[in-house]
């Protein structure tokens, strides 16, 4: 219960900050991603059904903000989400080498999902400016982003796994 | 053992798979539902209109605090300067004032001749705030902190420092969404004043960051419209009501087809330092 109260806490800033806070600190235009971060990293950390559910909700705050029609971002967020989940059998805490690689990929994937199904299927076929200017520097502002947000996000996790793990012994 | 009958420490859990197959079909759904009809719109609106809105209002009104104050520091100096030039300038201006003040009464009796309105005088209007920005690099809308509850619907036009910033696509009972004209996916139906020529305004996302937005579609077979050219929302719009300044014309060309030109639109409003909004309440007549 405490983890869904904390989860759920996490999103909310996490979306108000991308949209409020980060629109100020925004490089030439380009505002880091939150949602995927999160989703992302709740993923391996915490496994596929985790990382999917993340993703969707995450997903399904921008669609109803800023979405044209709901449902887009919550699918490509929730499969990021289950993806990254697959490899939580390989994650441990110490490393930090898979956590920025997992999310620099998915980052990248979720510009070029976005591009081909929102750009290009409109006629607009000039794949390397949107790559050099959003999808790339998005990428790269995300992970700047991530090395303050991941500690945060490992150590409330962590502290929440050692909650469960006593009170899973203490009804043994 | 039944399934209604759960053992203590026996839950059901459901495979992600199928969590994934399952969510997969309702967002297809939603898509394909909410393409066409706002059946979900409402109630989402509302929820996280309460959820959501009243954190964003706080956080942008702190940080408009905090950027302003930030600002104030940066600026004394240059404003220390500006202050003795602008002294100097408001000399010349006072001079040049009575003179236009003179042909300002001329203008009244002209105006009253032809029965002229003033330019947006006629359309009611409420004062917005803009709370949060698009949270995707890809199109350009933004949060406003007024919805339903203050009069506003869909449809409705923004206008910002005398010129069009967009419409409103989305209402919930505190906030609305507004599409400004700079985004990608957006088209509006305009004309140029002087010669009342019809042109397409398209937004485009390589030229956000240089402020600028394209135009096509103008017939204008004998070259009249030139450079600095004011182009305004167009008589013949469904959504946008007529005569609102989107900006002027930066550069002209002539498609391969010889017969319409395109080229750049300065807007004139300043989109990436936009902090408050006018909503028109009134909606563009249309034929039902």
């Amino acid at each position: 219960m405490l983890r869904k109260i904390i989860v759920t806490l996490f999103v909310l800033i996490c979306f108000v900050l991308q949209c409020s806070v980060f629109d100020s600190l925004a490089f030439a235009g380009i505002i880091p991603n939150l949602m995927i971060i999160l989703t992302s990293s709740f993923g391996f950390m915490r496994g596929e059904k985790e990382g999917l559910i993340i993703g969707f909700f995450c997903g399904l705050l921008s669609d109803v903000f800023f979405g044209s029609f709901l449902g887009f971002y919550a699918l490509v967020l929730m499969y990021i989400g289950y993806l990254n989940g697959k490899f939580s059998k390989i994650f441990y805490p110490e490393d930090i080498k898979l956590p920025i690689a997992l999310i620099i990929t998915s980052d990248l994937s979720y510009g070029i999902l976005c591009y081909g199904l929102m750009f290009l299927l409109r006629g607009r076929f000039q794949f390397s400016y949107y790559f050099m200017h959003v999808i790339l520097p998005e990428a790269i502002y995300t992970i700047v982003i991530t090395i303050f947000l991941y500690p945060v996000i490992l150590f409330v996790n962590g502290k929440l796994e050692a909650r469960e793990k006593r009170r899973a012994q203490k009804f043994v | 053992m039944s399934p209604i009958i759960k053992r203590k420490g026996e839950r059901f859990t459901l495979p992600s798979k199928y969590l994934l197959l399952i969510l997969t079909i309702l967002c297809t759904g939603m898509m394909l539902i909410t393409f066409g009809t706002d059946v979900f719109n409402r109630p989402l609106n509302t929820v996280v209109g309460y959820v959501i809105v009243p954190f964003q209002r706080g956080i942008s009104s702190m940080g408009g605090w905090l950027s302003s104050r930030s600002e104030e520091l940066v600026q004394i100096r240059t404003l220390l300067d500006e202050n003795a030039r602008l002294r100097e300038e408001i000399a010349a201006l006072t001079e040049e004032n009575t003179l236009l003040q003179q042909d300002k009464y001329e203008l009244n009796r002209m105006r009253e001749l032809v029965a002229l309105n003033e330019q947006y005088g006629e359309y009611d209007k409420v004062g917005a705030r803009i709370i949060g920005r698009d949270s995707g690099n890809w199109y350009s809308s933004f949060v406003i902190d007024k919805g339903a509850d203050d009069g506003l619907a869909v449809d409705m036009n923004v206008i910002a420092g005398g010129g069009l910033v967009g419409r409103v696509t989305s209402v919930g009972p505190n906030w609305a969404k507004v599409t400004s004209v700079i985004s990608d996916n957006v088209n509006v139906s305009a004309m140029t004043l002087s010669t009342e020529d019809n042109l397409t305004v398209t937004g485009d996302l390589k030229l956000m960051a240089d402020n600028c937005i394209t135009f096509s579609q103008l017939v204008d077979s004998q070259d009249k419209v030139v450079v600095g050219d004011k182009v305004v929302t167009s008589d013949i719009s469904d959504k946008y009501l007529p005569n609102i300044l989107i900006g002027y014309i930066n550069t002209i060309n002539k498609d391969n087809n010889n017969l319409t030109k395109s080229g750049l639109v300065t807007p004139a409003v300043d989109f990436e330092h936009l902090s408050e909004v006018l909503v028109i309440t009134d909606l563009k007549q249309t034929v039902e």
